[in-house]
């Protein structure tokens, strides 16, 4: 028996007031718990509508998108679905909302109502996992670009969600500070967190447990990293990442055995050999 | 080129020293107070006891006073306007005449006090911004209004609003700097020609300064309702307001600091010096 799904879409569309076209047109897809998604696909194609239909910002046009058993069209439940599920957008000075970095983390937990002994008990546990507990006096805005990142994240695990959205949350990163973000990421998704990632980085998306691929509003593909990397890919002219081509050219030159692509760990563990 | 270097109105400042460790209450009270005790300064050894008192706040806040006057920067126009037009509007015997301008002994005195009653305005108000982080400045006046909720005075939602306006002073800057560099780069030029060609060319500045911060508050509202606010709902704080004994004796040492200067005003001595 297969875990509970996290998020299970169904024929979902959506279009923005006053636009002539639909952002998604008919998704269907399921989410379990404890799966890393990655969910690719060009500026425009519906990801990020994607995301925020999951996170009950958008409600659907036709279909149903249920979290965690719970519709989004019923309003009485929304507050559950945003404490269940996280979102983390591209640009992190768009979600700081405190001057003060605990103060930013402590936002949402303080709109749950909590006490205060409890909000700091979070906020410790997710300055703690998001590495800026030494950081947790400092001004928001004088964080680096990649801690600024970390403290949106920290202030999304602070609410203490089942799932976590990511929409391009690395793409204004440096390489630095997109790693120390991944890291972050590894060690959430050892912790059984589930992980919804948007983004356009091949090298993070092969990471994951799974790849969608959004064209046109539209769920086109869905399978593991192995499988993507092995030749779909190029049908939407996505960047093969460097460690796929230095495999697949050693397979072919029959340095490694095998003549498709393994998963991903397998891969690496070949390479490192 | 920098044309919003080191403006610092309302800036907060981390730190730790007693005037950060204050309850917002106390130090919004407080501000009223030395605002209500300036405007009772009449004579020039009083604004000399504020100056002194000026001079205590590096001590008491940790910041330096070179930061502490350069808050009051931005508004120095204002208190140069206000001063001038004291100066030559305010009747009395004449010391110097030219056409229709007269600068009188009592022009001098008023203008001399109330550009000193603005500056020292400023300054003491910029204190409570730079020692009071937002959220808990938001706090603190939510609470001190919170009476007025009783009456249907949204408190709570008038706290969140003052927190992100007071959070998107430094984006607000920020912002500009980056659009004028933009602007500068493409050949705007916003330094020759008269007073109205200047105002005109800062035109392409201020519209895309408007679209994007109207756009990045549309963002970070979706980012606030996406982490659980709910406008008009009962929120619960990090660190609940604490009001202690130095905060009420912070206030009593003020009030006795605003009656010394209030009396020694009215005492003969102080009024002798003064003429």
């Amino acid at each position: 028996m297969g875990k509970d799904p996290i998020f299970s879409l169904r024929g979902v569309e959506f279009a923005y007031p006053g636009a002539s076209f639909y952002a998604l047109r008919g998704v269907d897809l399921e989410v379990s718990e404890g799966e890393w998604v990655a969910l690719v696909g060009a500026n425009g194609s519906g990801k990020s509508t994607l995301a925020k239909i999951c996170n009950a910002l958008l409600i659907p046009a036709q279909g149903d998108c249920f979290v965690m058993g719970a519709n989004t069209r019923e309003e009485a439940l929304i507050p559950d679905i945003r404490r269940n599920v996280s979102l983390v957008f591209q640009n992190p000075e768009d979600q700081i909302v405190a001057s003060i970095v605990e103060e930013d983390v402590a936002f949402g937990p303080e709109n749950l109502g909590l006490p205060s002994s409890e909000i700091k008990r979070r906020v410790d546990r997710a300055l703690g996992l998001a590495g800026l507990l030494n950081e947790r006096r400092k001004g928001s805005f004088s964080l680096s670009g990649g801690q600024k990142q970390r403290l949106a994240l920290a202030g999304a695990l602070a609410l203490e969600p089942a799932a976590l959205l990511l929409d391009e949350s690395t793409s204004m990163l440096d390489p630095e500070g997109r790693l120390s973000f991944l890291s972050c990421l590894g060690s959430l998704k050892l912790s059984g967190m589930t992980i919804v990632q948007i983004t356009h980085r091949m090298e993070e998306a092969i990471q994951s447990d799974r790849v969608v691929v959004i064209d046109a509003g539209r769920a086109v593909w869905d399978g593991s990293p192995g499988d993507f990397f092995d030749g779909a890919y190029r049908d939407w002219s996505f960047e093969e990442p460097p460690g796929v081509a230095l495999y697949r050219e050693l397979l072919g030159r029959g340095l490694l055995p095998g003549g498709t692509l393994p998963d991903v760990d397998s891969m690496l563990g070949a390479l490192c050999l | 080129m920098q044309f919003l270097s080191g403006i610092s109105l309302g800036q907060f400042i981390p730190g730790d020293s007693l005037l950060h460790r204050l309850d917002p209450r106390c130090k919004i009270i407080s501000t009223f107070l030395l605002i209500t005790g300036l405007f009772m300064a009449s004579k020039i050894p009083d604004l000399v006891l504020w100056g002194i008192f000026l001079l205590a706040l590096p001590a008491l806040s940790g910041i330096s006073l070179k930061t502490i006057l350069k808050s009051a920067r931005p508004i120095l126009f204002l208190v140069a306007i206000t001063a001038l037009l004291n100066l030559f509007w305010t009747p009395g015997r004449a010391v110097f005449q030219a056409g229709f301008l007269k600068v009188t002994e009592e022009g001098l005195m008023t203008a001399f006090e109330m550009g000193m009653r603005l500056f020292f305005l400023v300054v003491f108000a910029s204190m409570l911004m730079m020692t009071t982080n937002p959220m808990a400045f938001s706090d603190g006046l939510e609470r001190l209004l919170s009476p007025l909720s009783k009456i249907g005075f949204p408190s709570s939602e008038m706290a969140v609003m003052m927190t992100i306006a007071l959070r998107f002073i430094p984006t607000l800057f920020e912002e500009t700097d980056r659009i004028l560099k933009a602007q500068l780069s493409r050949g705007a030029d916003f330094e020759s020609g008269g007073l109205l060609k200047r105002a005109r060319s800062f035109i392409p500045v201020l519209i895309p300064l408007f679209i994007l911060v109207f756009q990045r508050a549309e963002n970070l509202a979706i980012a606030m309702e996406s982490r659980c606010y709910v406008p008009g709902m009962a929120r619960t704080r990090l660190n609940p307001l604490v009001w202690s004994g130095k905060e009420t004796a912070a206030i009593l040492g003020l009030l006795a600091f605003i009656t010394a200067v209030v009396l020694l005003d009215r005492s003969y001595f102080l009024g002798f010096v003064a003429i």
